[in-house]
């Protein structure tokens, strides 16, 4: 791919090209200029990652930013670490029930919405993407002053009792969010699944469940798997929702993070943040590469590039 | 929810009845929430907002336009934030329509694994991302420390309105090449050829044929980038220091520091109304011209 022409596609194109080249002067200086665009981009979009890494082997005892050599002793005391530990946890408690039901509540309702009026459908549409397109902040503050209107009336009305902020809040305003995500994820999947097998499966007779089990859902899986991982980071990651709808004991990883970073960092939340980095980079090359071995068994492409940009269709 | 039965309802074996049930009890579920977290909250906030701050804080019940007088009265995290936005999504579609364009003619094989990995980073920890940009302008080893020992002043970039840009185009770039990658793909490469063999310069095939066609991923993208920018809290929470007042940090601050909820109500209504205002003037540019045809946002 180096020198000259442009290696678009087949050789109709290339044949003509040395001409093309005499006519338009340009066209090598264009091609590299993409090519250099590409790679720089793509280091812009991973130097910060490296850095964090970087950083977390840093073997300093006090300033963060000051190099005193490679060590990864900051791993093992991040990892023998009780409160970091009592904040892994938590992030787990919330993220696993959110990525559950929101897999589940999504994937039932696209498949619920497949059978529903236009008026229904449209009703839903809107506040799908409503969900999803709010900014975070709003969502989050809003959410906030409607748990704390609410236990206030409960306190009021019971006299006395009133239900905190915890797990639970954090994992409802979560499951919000994901729902819609799982949700728009399966309806693309299911506008463009091959329908004649399930027809066929009806005309010889096949009751709905059994249908649905052998037919649509393994057509399904990969998007619903990918809902469920994406579920699972979003939740796990998330500052801005997560800080306004917890409790005194459910601070998450990402909390604790943010609270360094205004508090000021030690070598140890740079090890901890690489720790939280390479394990979401992980879970999505996992979730990768499951639905790479599911396409070999199945004869299809998907990724989840591709599920998720079949959004944009 | 009535009636309707669809495609697999028709051969249900139980009757209407029985699939109406199912369907009603397959929605149910998000239904609830949407219902309980999304329209409730949204509501509760558009009520408070017309109310008066309670004399410890909170909300007090009345009729009273003076929230939203006073976001007008005092614009500038919404000016800040507009600014940012804009300049966020001009700098996300300068380096995102190259890269797009590469993607969708250039990157042959590889394509699949190039668009995996703009995904993958996308979906990590964008939090610990953003601290990241904290360690490359440090003022010891990062861009700071090296550009002030270069330059002999003292530079600094953290903290700045600068790093808070870097800080968005970052994090949203991918949103942006996403659509534009996809119309881009989609694009009728023949065209392209033609515009060449009738003697069409690079230039002017770009600007006649590409750009018109690749139009609508390009104001879907810049859609999507937009409207989160404009709510953005984290990034110039801890790149601009919090020194940097745009409309996401004015919401925060007027329910958690002024704990004066009604004020903040009418600042969160208003984002919601730029945003709803901003993708009404999309519908009405993608629809513009053209039969109705299914749009989607995301």
């Amino acid at each position: 791919m180096s020198a000259p022409a442009i290696p678009v596609s087949g050789a109709r194109t290339d044949s003509r090209r040395p001409k093309r080249k005499a006519i338009d002067r340009w066209d090598g200086i264009v091609e590299r200029y993409f090519r250099f665009h590409t790679g720089a981009v793509y280091a812009f979009l991973y130097l910060p990652i490296v850095i964090v890494i970087l950083f977390a082997f840093n073997a300093t005892d006090t300033r963060v930013t000051l190099w005193r050599g490679f060590s990864p002793k900051w791993f093992g005391i991040a990892l023998g670490d009780p409160v970091v530990q009592s904040y892994v946890l938590n992030s787990f408690i919330v993220a696993i029930p959110n990525a559950i039901l929101a897999t589940l509540f999504g994937t039932m309702a696209a498949l619920g919405l497949q059978r529903v009026g236009k008026r229904v459908r449209l009703a839903f549409d809107a506040l799908t993407y409503v969900s999803v397109v709010v900014p975070e902040i709003v969502i989050a503050l809003s959410t906030l002053v409607l748990f704390a209107t609410t236990f206030d009336a409960i306190e009021s009305f019971t006299g006395g009792a009133r239900p905190g902020f915890g797990y639970h809040t954090i994992i409802a305003a979560h499951v919000l969010f994901n729902t819609s995500l799982v949700l728009l994820l399966v309806r693309a999947r299911l506008s463009t699944m091959d329908r004649t097998h399930v027809e066929a499966s009806y005309d010889l007779f096949a009751p709905p469940w059994p249908t649905f089990k052998q037919i649509t859902l393994p057509q399904l899986l990969p998007a619903i798997f990918a809902g469920f991982l994406l579920s699972f980071t979003f939740s796990f990651d998330d500052y801005v929702i997560t800080t306004f709808t917890s409790g005194p004991g459910s601070t998450t990883l990402p909390l604790y993070i943010f609270g360094a970073i205004k508090k000021g960092v030690t070598p140890e939340t740079n090890a901890v943040a690489t720790m939280m980095l390479v394990f979401t980079l992980a879970m999505l090359a996992l979730g990768q590469y499951v639905l790479n071995r599911n396409n070999r068994v199945r004869g299809e492409s998907s990724s989840m590039a591709g599920i998720i940009t079949e959004q944009q269709a | 929810m009535t009636a309707v039965a669809a495609e697999p309802g028709r051969f249900a074996s139980g009757g209407r009845g029985r699939s109406a049930l199912l369907t009603s009890l397959l929605v149910l579920p998000t239904a609830l929430w949407y219902g309980l977290l999304l329209v409730a909250p949204l509501a509760i906030i558009f009520v408070f907002s017309f109310g008066v701050r309670a004399r410890n804080g909170g909300y007090a019940p009345a009729f009273v336009l003076d929230n939203y007088a006073d976001l007008f009265n005092r614009p500038e995290p919404y000016i800040n934030s507009l600014i940012m936005a804009g300049a966020g999504t001009i700098g996300c579609l300068l380096i995102g329509l190259p890269l797009a364009y590469f993607l969708a003619t250039r990157a042959g094989k590889r394509k699949n694994l190039l668009i995996l990995l703009l995904v993958i980073p996308f979906w990590t920890s964008f939090l610990i991302r953003t601290y990241a940009w904290l360690l490359i302008f440090n003022s010891d080893s990062g861009l700071d420390g090296i550009l002030s020992e270069l330059l002999g002043t003292r530079v600094k970039i953290n903290g700045t309105p600068f790093a808070v840009f870097i800080g968005i185009v970052y994090g949203y770039l991918p949103l942006m090449v996403f659509p534009l990658y996809v119309t881009l793909e989609r694009l009728d490469r023949t065209l392209v050829e033609a515009s060449k063999d009738l003697g069409a310069g690079r230039w002017a095939t770009f600007r006649q044929i590409t750009l018109p066609m690749a139009l609508p991923g390009l104001v879907t993208g810049s859609i999507l980038v937009f409207i989160p920018m404009m709510g953005e809290y984290v990034i110039p929470a801890i790149l601009g220091y919090g020194t940097y007042y745009m409309a996401g940090s004015a919401l925060v601050s007027s329910f958690l520091e002024a704990r004066n909820w009604p004020a903040g109500s009418a600042r969160a209504v208003f984002l919601i109304v730029v945003m709803m205002v901003t993708i009404a003037f999309y519908l009405w540019f993608v629809n513009r011209g053209r039969k109705v045809r299914e749009t989607s946002v995301l």
